[in-house]
């Protein structure tokens, strides 16, 4: 077996900036659950079918399992540990809770990462965009109405903040 | 919405408060089976059977033991051979091949090294011959006269017989005159059903860390719908006593019957005794979808007689599932599946044979979902025929309390008219067709389950209360738990911290299946609770200077006459002086599950050109008995139609003549999305089951049963087209439109 | 293995000429999955999505320039590019979900070369142009040319996309990219049919229909662009005759596998189906425009 080449990486994680040696075959996922102790993210497919690794990536929702780690050099990166501002939970977050639309809880991260990147483009989409918007991440447990529902309701509270 | 019959006023059951273990989920922080690493941890990769039936003539793990960072390797070799007739035998089998591999993806051996791609590579050079055996992959070639044997070890169950079969069960039913009802009838209808594999598709692959010490004893941290039967099982493939083995439940990311058996324990188990270091396994998607589930596939044939005013007399019928390389009971749970209609002249085979596959695994309702697809089809054309309302055939044939099961014995008191009624009522149901679509009806039911819980409840000095269970939480049960002990108590939800324990820290809890555990574990729960309140009134007794018989417990505080409500904070501050700590274990063994019936309702539009088939609007009605936490029941109730839609449309296993799996992944594996679904409304219908103090009914399986003959049904209405095999995929739409 | 992010082309092309055996990549979406799965096993991987040129997207002197790395979210994003090429944009937003769509391009989307890429038959509808990376300078091919089968193209080993050139369409101008899918989201397309067509006095004076999935690569079907070459809109639609000839030329131009994704019957079939409809968007497209 060849020998496993390791790069440096340095990039801000969640506002705060890190450093980490990973492999350079590692995936970004490995790279923040097992070198950043990061667990919110989850891998349900390792090959970009399912969202529940969903992170940001300089503002923008990728698959973290899709990711080389070291691709990650110089970014800012945003997991779901990172959504909440300190103790205040993100409104989606808490219309996550107060909707339920978590049921077992292992696709809420990558969802709760996805709705954010949407809400941040378009505070006011359709449920029809809600739905594509949030094709990329699978959830077994709700039949995604719940889910709909609490995006709607946090992008509702989102726009009343900002007016 | 909710249709209430009459009941008790509570104060908390039947509120939604946020769930307890909510936060932890919202942020991250609720840790899954992958998501616990140990100091000097290894990781390890299974080595599985490219073939789909093979005598394993060698394995040699000599290169791979030597090879960088491995530091064990486990075969069959290295767990005890249990008997044909341990109950164990199968689960042993099926996590590591001993002699023969029954389908591609049966583990054969495993290595524990110090990174997964170390591990991953060594798996991959252990050298294995075999010989190759013919390979059996449908129930028509399992069935076949002089058809190989799938598993030397299967005898068919309930037979008394000791020759090797292919057949796992064969049940038959038979009650009435149905030859005679046929000759009398006015309609007979008749059609033959199949249905594919599919699989649970929870999202969380399985996974689990196990630490071996010195001593012996194992820890095992992992996800399953039941930690008391991790322990279970694991202990008898080891060969160990139970108390070697301590397994602590993780957070469970979707289970749906499929975490009710494992997979991966022993492994681990072994690997970390050989190797001194805790060792960690997790599947990948491919592995989970090749080597655990599925849901049997299912072929039926049923034949329905009714008069014109839409009696329905007689049903004949045999339904048949393939389920996997081992014995399992989906046919005899199928048989008992068909109980919705009253049908005084029955008869029923219900046939279950082995396959050249993965050992099929419960999903949500197991067998019921195939049976109702055929009967529910076949009653929604016998409803065209006669020109009659979907719904009103339904009523007019309900079964009600006292009317017979399939089995023969009767109904308790039941919903399924009040469901009936409540789609019947509905907004969607009452309002007009939209251009462009049709609209079908489908019901369903499951039975539900009872069986062993235990409870602690903790009452603390502040008045707080702890609530503990073996009942792992799959979608909301610690916040169900709460709820109950909060009516009991009379105190804030918040105020009671629900926890599931390991398996050294509550007493033994039967595995989460059946949608018991609200019925069951609650039980468990508000009976600790009443022996609590008993012992807060003697305690409150001997502080207000009273008889203790004089005292009663009155929302969340002891009552005397002529004296100051003493809340239950109080009595606890004083525990120390009253008789020490206040604390109660419950335990039962449940009995009177009551069934949960759902009619669905859906509007679906036909592309006739390319054959696809889009749920525009989907309403379903479920009874819950009373529903503890109505959002976490509508969840069910959803979640179980998205998947049952999933069945009904795109969802199948794909095969090649050798028995590999094609499409074992999320991208051809197809679930539905968001995108694919509309909101799916939900009416909870109450009917309380008389067996438990709040009327519980289990809530979670019924859900998955009718959502395929309910889009068959509206396809039927659309098109003119039945279709009878699922998944209704475009090219089979095309197919079967073309034939019209 | 190594990872290598070069900031220049030329950088590009020393670390590929100095490391026979490696694998360049942009979104890297079907590269960590394959690596993973341990196939392929290059000995470096080479990140092109720093090189400036490679993300870049312009429209200067008639014609677009679209770096070959770039996010197809970008694309999909790019409101003059959209108004542009409306097809080809929601081709390129097609691909997988938000979070592919922030790392796919249409480079890694040609150069992987699956028969059912869904970028590549309304890139080859508007005639879009590669410019490759090869030995120490460039070379310009048509997109239709780069694959020529499944998973294989005609880049030598050491060359890349850098970028895709289209020139601005004539007036009068629509295209539209129609694929089957059974889900709505995330699934390989089944067929994909891409549509441009010109409008002048009322009447179609250039077509180009581009069929994905349905034959070892993206196909160009002459017929069914004959059949619309002519054809009058009256009322704004084509008529019943013309479209059946769409779709009976598309059905007769492909050459099917039967895989677990479809039926060879099924996508001849639905080959014409979706040329036929992509047809008549690409014409409302165009009579909109115009």
């Amino acid at each position: 077996m060849s020998k496993r080449s390791r790069t440096h990486v340095t990039c801000t994680v969640n506002g705060d900036e890190v450093d980490f040696l990973a492999s350079d075959d590692t995936s970004l996922l490995d790279a923040l659950r097992d070198e950043l102790g990061l667990t919110g993210a989850k891998e349900g497919c390792g090959t970009g079918d399912c969202g529940a690794c969903s992170v940001l990536v300089d503002g923008r929702v990728n698959c973290s399992c899709l990711m080389f780690a070291p691709e990650a050099e110089g970014t800012d990166i945003v997991t779901v540990e990172g959504i909440a501002e300190g103790d205040q939970l993100h409104p989606l977050q808490q219309t996550f809770l107060e909707g339920a639309a978590l049921q077992c809880g292992i696709c809420t991260p990558g969802f709760l990462v996805s709705a954010k990147a949407l809400l941040d483009e378009n505070p006011d989409p359709t449920e029809t965009e809600i739905r594509y918007a949030l094709a990329g991440n699978l959830c077994r447990c709700t039949g995604y109405d719940k889910i709909v529902r609490s995006v709607q309701e946090a992008a509702v509270q989102l726009r009343g903040a900002t007016r | 919405m909710t249709v209430t019959e009459d009941r008790p006023s509570y104060k908390w059951v039947g509120t939604r408060p946020i769930r307890h273990d909510g936060y932890d989920k919202v942020v991250g922080k609720a840790r899954f089976a992958a998501d616990l690493n140990l100091p000097g941890q290894l990781h390890a990769a299974i080595l599985r059977s490219p073939h789909g039936h093979a005598r394993i003539l060698s394995i040699d793990t000599s290169t791979a033991e030597a090879m960088p960072g491995v530091k064990a390797v486990v075969t069959a070799a290295d767990f005890p051979a249990l008997d044909v007739g341990n109950p164990e035998h199968d689960v042993a089998m099926n996590l590591m091949a001993r002699d023969v591999v029954l389908y591609v993806g049966h583990a054969l051996a495993a290595v524990a090294a110090s990174t997964r791609a170390e591990a991953q590579a060594a798996a991959a050079a252990i050298e294995v011959e075999y010989e190759l055996l013919p390979v059996v992959l449908s129930l028509d070639e399992s069935m076949a006269d002089g058809a190989p044997l799938v598993n030397d070890d299967n005898r068919t169950a309930f037979s008394g017989s000791d020759e090797p079969s292919n057949l796992a069960t064969v049940t038959p039913l038979e009650r009435g005159d149905v030859d005679g009802a046929f000759e009398a009838a006015d309609l007979i209808v008749e059609r033959e059903f199949d249905t594919a594999w599919v699989h649970q598709g929870y999202i969380e692959p399985h996974a689990c860390v196990v630490d071996v010490g010195a001593d012996g004893k194992a820890d095992i941290w992992a996800s399953s719908q039941g930690h008391f039967r991790v322990r279970s099982q694991t202990a008898a493939v080891l060969g160990w006593d139970t108390a070697r083995v301590k397994v602590t439940p993780a957070e469970i990311g979707g289970g749906f019957g499929g975490k009710t058996t494992i997979y991966l324990e022993p492994v681990a188990a072994r690997l970390s005794e050989k190797s001194g270091r805790p060792v960690k396994i997790t599947m990948s998607r491919d592995e989970v979808l090749r080597a655990t589930g599925p849901a049997p596939a299912s072929k039926a044939r049923i034949r329905i007689a009714a008069t014109n005013d839409g009696e329905l007399t007689a049903i004949d019928g045999w339904i048949g599932y393939a389920v996997g390389c081992t014995n399992d009971m989906a046919g005899f749970i199928g048989a008992m599946s068909v109980a919705s209609y009253r049908f005084p002249n029955l008869k029923l085979e219900a046939v279950a044979a082995l396959t050249n596959t993965p050992k099929s695994a419960a999903y949500r309702a197991p067998s019921a979902p195939q049976a109702a697809f055929a009967i529910e089809s076949v009653i929604d054309e016998i409803a065209q025929l006669l020109e009659m309302d979907p719904i009103d055939l339904r009523l007019k044939n309900a079964v009600v309390e006292g009317d017979p099961t399939a089995m023969g014995s009767p109904h308790p008191r039941i919903g399924f008219v009040e469901c009936l009624e409540a789609i019947r009522d509905s907004d969607h149901y009452r309002s007009p067709v939209p251009e462009g679509t049709a609209r079908g009806v489908g019901s369903g039911f499951w039975f539900n389950i009872g069986e062993q819980s235990s409870a602690t409840v903790n009452l603390n000095e502040d008045g707080t209360a702890t609530v503990i269970t073996g009942s792992p939480d799959i979608g909301g049960s610690r916040a169900s738990m709460a709820l109950m002990a909060a009516e009991e108590l009379g105190i804030d939800v918040y105020r009671i911290t629900p926890v599931v324990a390991d398996t050294e820290s509550v007493g033994f809890t039967d595995v989460t299946e059946g949608s018991r555990a609200t019925f069951a574990t609650g039980m468990a729960v508000v009976n600790a609770c009443r022996e609590l309140i008993d012992q807060l009134k003697t305690r409150a007794a001997t502080i207000l200077g009273v008889e203790a018989d004089a005292v009663d417990w009155v929302d969340g505080a002891a009552v005397a006459e002529d004296k100051d409500p003493l809340p239950l904070a109080d009595i606890t501050a004083k525990a120390k002086s009253t008789g020490g700590p206040l604390t109660v274990t419950a335990s039962l063994n449940a009995g009177g599950a009551g069934p949960s019936f759902a009619v669905h309702c859906c509007d679906v539009a036909v592309d006739e050109e390319t054959g696809q088939v889009t749920v525009l609007r989907y309403t379903t009605a479920q009874d819950a008995g009373t529903a503890i936490h109505p959002s976490y029941v509508e969840g069910q109730m959803q979640g179980g139609t998205a998947q049952g839609i999933g069945w009904a449309l795109n969802e199948e296993y794909v095969y090649d003549d050798d028995g590999t799996m094609l499409n074992a992944s999320f991208l051809d594996y197809r679930v539905p999305v968001a995108s694919d679904l509309p909101m799916i409304e939900t009416i909870i219908v109450e009917v309380p089951n008389p067996a438990h103090p709040y009327g519980v009914r289990g809530v979670g399986e019924t859900g998955i049963v009718p959502p395929m003959a309910t889009i068959a049904n509206a396809v039927s209405r659309a098109t003119g087209a039945r279709l009878t095999s699922l998944p209704m995929s475009p090219p089979k739409v095309l197919a079967v439109l073309d034939d019209r | 293995m190594r990872y290598a992010a070069p900031a220049t082309v030329d950088e590009a092309q020393t670390l590929l000429s100095d490391n026979p055996g490696s694998q360049v990549f942009a979104g890297a979406t079907d590269l960590v999955p394959q690596i993973r799965a341990g196939r392929p096993s290059p000995s470096m991987v080479v990140d092109l999505k720093r090189i400036d040129r490679l993300t870049a997207v312009t429209h200067e002197g008639g014609q677009w320039t679209i770096g070959a790395a770039t996010p197809t979210a970008d694309l999909t994003r790019n409101a003059e590019f959209t108004a542009a090429f409306p097809g080809l944009s929601e081709a390129a937003g097609l691909i997988g979900s938000d979070q592919i769509q922030n790392r796919s391009s249409l480079g890694g989307n040609l150069a992987n070369a699956s028969p059912a890429a869904d970028s590549v038959p309304a890139l080859i509808a508007n005639a879009g142009q590669a410019v490759i990376a090869s030995g120490d300078g460039t070379r310009t091919v048509p997109a239709s040319e780069i694959a020529t089968g499944p998973g294989r193209t005609s880049l030598a080993e050491g060359e890349f996309i850098i970028e895709f050139t289209l020139d601005d369409p004539p007036a009068g101008t629509g295209d539209a990219y129609l694929r089957m899918i059974p889900r709505t989201e995330m699934d390989i397309a089944i067929v994909g049919a891409a549509v441009r067509l010109t409008i002048a006095d009322n009447a179609v004076s250039e077509a180009t229909v581009v069929l994905g999935a349905v034959a070892p690569t993206a196909v160009s079907v002459p017929d069914a662009a004959a059949a619309l070459v002519g054809a009058s809109l009256n009322g704004g639609g084509f008529d019943d005759a013309t479209l059946a000839a769409v779709a009976d030329a598309a059905s007769a131009a492909c050459n099917p596998i039967d895989d677990k994704r479809g039926t060879i019957a099924y996508r001849q079939r639905v080959a014409g189906v979706l040329a036929k409809r992509a047809a008549a968007v690409a014409a409302e497209r165009a009579q909109n425009g115009a």
